[in-house]
């Protein structure tokens, strides 16, 4: 007697996303079926891999993260070196020292740096602002403007300024990445919202929350799971936006991957247990319905990026 | 199939007695049926009768207990596929995997490194709740018994993965007392394994080559009266062993077939030998995706912390926040001279501001008053976290008397009741901390 389980497709997909331009353009989305089943039918396009980098450089990198950059004594090289990792899909440039509250760096330096970053890769680049809300509304139009025609996908917009973004990258052919914090019925007003603005559906992605593994993470994967199955059950045209999950920003930040060895010797190394945090939380993102998850370390690029692979 | 009301109406002695407490047996059938009455409350039904309704009535996915003592442990028993949809029942449990091709000196060193990931989290102890003794054809049935005998020591439950029919008989006869799980019947072996496993009583694991060669495996072991079954979903590749996970529980959950409701075991060991961080990328997977054991090389304390958080997390009752103890939390060495800072005891808040106070390196008491496992917003809506309910906390906890510092940062999103909280505690300073936990590093350094 046969095995008699059916495989589950849904009439509605996930819409599709383009980031980057040409030969180096990825896609995300596109499937009918739940995250990672592809034996149920194809993924079409792959969750991708990508990498963050930080204009305030190396600062607070761990030794084998020094190690991989070595060499590498400005932005644009270390965005070279952060584009070349295996398993790298795209870059996520971080403008953590635009954040009025820290460095403060004008919006012309770092447009310049956007720009000499964009060009010196050959992957597609998302940008991720200063989250300071009143600095990102200015810092996006600028952004989007110079990098016209190189269809970034810019991180994010957010409640509070989704107008401005969303307007940034509408005037200027960007993505808008719209950003929520683990609640279906915000990421859908937000994403109504910009599609009222005018941005097509099919110019955004969404970041719907992200926590690392023991932080809260039932909040992201519920929320998660909830909009994929809307997205393809219900066909909600208004959740079927691709998910970009930033994971290194939150599990590089929790105590197990920043407390020393010297402090609590019984949990080893540092850089191995926030490489495992890591590659934990990512996965976990990637079963209940990332897209594409941001990462750092390259042992945990190269992993998941694997990992994706043996898993279509 | 779930049994409809008159179905079940049509089992019942239909003589209306009220033994049940239900004014007839219709009314009583349609109660079964919903879940909201057991079976066993109609003292009249035939034996035969309550054969086919309990099988009929059982959950989609059976519940599987093995292990002695307090190595004691239940798995599967799930009803749904997501946990937003009600909640999963009982959480993943994880193993570390020895091998009787390690010498004795491998096999304790393994031993003790595992035995030393031990910890507590907001009330859950973490540990490898079980040792998974893995079978070399090459070896002998003795090699492995030797190697069941140190896995034994250990304390924990065991997982025999043995298909040779004379090594798994030899390891249960010194390891049945611990009502360990025998991982060793396939298509080939299946009515020998089923004998040895029924007479030591251990639940019985069922592995094949593909999906259709297990679900004949089960059908025939069910067949011959075996329900205390696991599936061993391993394959050779890791996309047909998630295909296997997902389709069998899909099947058992959302098609009703019971021949697939037993809980799976995965070993990521064999899908990715040696290489730590792959197997705990596999094991975060399973634990989000229908593994009920999975089964690692190993466990240090940089697997652990991520996978048994996420665990935790993912197997909480999403109906029920998860709660710390109200009390004291001293942080960074903090001690009755350092400051004070309140907050609310839903679990992610706590981490989240511990984690941050931590970060800042400055000493500080983190008081957790009971706000009903609410974060700091809703617990302040909800009349869960006012000055009353600080004050009462500061009074039961006796806080004056156990700390000297004076000075008490409340959280920014209830900065209104500062004046309050003064009012109610006098000699008590009141400062205004961050919204938001991030911010909290740059203003413990700046208020320093
Ligand atoms: S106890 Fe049994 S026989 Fe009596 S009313 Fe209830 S269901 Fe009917």
């Amino acid at each position: 007697m046969p095995f008699k389980g059916k495989a589950e497709t849904f009439n509605a997909s996930i819409a599709t996303l383009d980031i980057g331009t040409g030969e180096k353009t990825i896609r995300l989305g596109g499937q009918n079926v739940l995250p990672l089943y592809a034996f149920d039918a194809s993924m079409e396009n792959p969750p991708r891999v990508g990498v963050e980098i930080s204009d305030e450089g190396l600062e607070g990198y761990t030794p084998k993260l020094l190690e991989y950059y070595a060499g590498a004594s400005d932005v644009v090289s270390i965005a070279k070196k952060a584009a070349a990792m295996e398993g790298a899909d795209f870059v996520c440039l971080r403008l953590d020292s635009a954040d009025p509250n820290g460095k403060n760096t004008s919006i012309e330096d770092c447009v310049k740096l956007a720009k000499e970053v964009c060009a010196a890769i050959d992957k597609p680049l998302t940008i991720m602002g200063s989250r300071n809300v009143e600095k990102d509304g200015a810092l996006f139009e600028k952004l989007a403007e110079a990098l016209q025609g190189e269809n970034v996908l810019l991180l994010s917009a957010r409640e509070e300024d989704y107008k401005k973004v969303g307007a940034s990258g509408l005037a200027y052919n960007q993505k808008v990445g719209a950003e929520s914090a683990v609640d279906i019925n915000l990421a859908k007003q937000l994403n109504v919202l910009l599609t009222q603005l005018g941005v097509a559906p099919k110019n955004i992605g969404m970041n719907l929350g992200s926590a690392a593994a023991g932080y809260g993470f039932e909040y992201v994967a519920s929320t998660m799971e909830r909009v994929k199955s809307a997205a393809l059950s219900q066909n909600d045209t208004m959740l079927q936006m691709p998910v970009i999950t930033p994971v290194a920003l939150e599990t590089w930040a929790v105590k197990e991957s920043i407390v020393s060895e010297s402090e609590v010797p019984e949990w080893g190394d540092m850089e191995e247990r926030a490489i495992h945090m890591e590659t934990v939380t990512a996965m976990a993102c990637l079963a209940s319905g990332s897209d594409a998850v941001i990462l750092r370390h390259p042992v945990s690029v190269s992993k998941i990026s694997a990992l994706i692979g043996a898993l279509l | 199939m779930a049994l409809k009301g008159l179905d079940i109406f049509k089992l019942t002695p239909k003589t209306n007695c009220k033994d049940c407490g239900s004014p007839t047996c219709m009314a009583f059938a349609m109660k079964v049926a919903q879940g909201a009455v057991p079976l066993e409350k109609c003292p009249h039904l035939s034996d035969a009768a309550k054969e086919k309704l309990s099988e009929a009535t059982a959950p989609p996915m059976r519940t599987i207990q093995f292990g002695a003592g307090e190595n004691e442990h239940a798995l599967g028993g799930e009803t749904v596929m997501m946990r937003h949809e009600k909640t999963f029942v009982n959480k993943c449990l994880y193993a570390v995997e020895i091998s009787d091709a390690m010498d004795a000196g491998e096999i304790s060193d393994l031993l003790s490194k595992t035995k030393a990931v031990d910890y507590e989290r907001i009330g859950e102890h973490m540990y490898v709740e079980i040792i998974s003794v893995h079978h070399d054809p090459a070896k002998s049935a003795s090699d492995y018994v030797s190697a069941v005998k140190l896995a034994a020591e250990a304390g924990r439950c065991i997982l025999l993965d043995c298909t040779d029919l004379a090594a798994a008989k030899a390891a249960l006869e010194v390891c049945k007392d611990t009502k360990p799980i025998l991982d060793g019947a396939d298509a080939g072996n299946a009515e020998e394994m089923n004998a040895i496993a029924k007479e030591a009583g251990a639940v019985l694991g069922v592995r094949g080559a593909s999906i259709d060669e297990i679900y004949d495996t089960v059908v025939k072991l069910e067949g011959l009266g075996n329900k205390n079954l696991m599936l061993d979903v391993t394959a050779s590749s890791l996309k047909e062993t998630f295909a296997r996970a997902v389709r069998l529980r899909r099947a058992a959950i959302k098609g009703g077939d019971r021949a697939c409701g037993y809980p799976a075991i995965v070993n990521t060991a064999k899908l990715a030998p040696g290489d730590s961080v792959t197997q705990s990328a596999l094991a975060a997977l399973f634990t989000a995706r229908y593994g009920s054991i999975i089964v690692m090389g190993g466990m240090s304390y940089a697997q652990a912390l991520p996978l048994y958080g996420l665990r935790q997390n993912l197997f909480t009752d999403p109906q029920k926040p998860m709660k710390v103890t109200p009390g004291i939390y001293a942080i960074n060495g903090a001690d009755e001279n350092s400051v004070c800072a309140v907050t609310v005891d839903f679990a992610l808040t706590y981490f989240v501001v511990s984690g941050e106070i931590d970060r800042s390196k400055v000493p500080c008491n983190l008081l957790i008053t009971d706000a009903g496992g609410y974060s700091v917003l809703t617990a302040w809506a909800a009349g869960k976290l006012s000055a009353s309910s600080i004050a009462k906390f500061f009074q039961e906890m006796d806080i004056a008397g156990k700390i000297k510092n004076r000075t008490l940062i409340i959280p920014g999103k209830v900065a209104v009741l500062k004046g309050e909280i003064e009012e109610k505690l006098p000699g008590w300073k009141v400062v205004v901390g961050p919204n938001e936990a991030v911010q909290l590093v740059r203003f413990l350094k700046d208020y320093q």
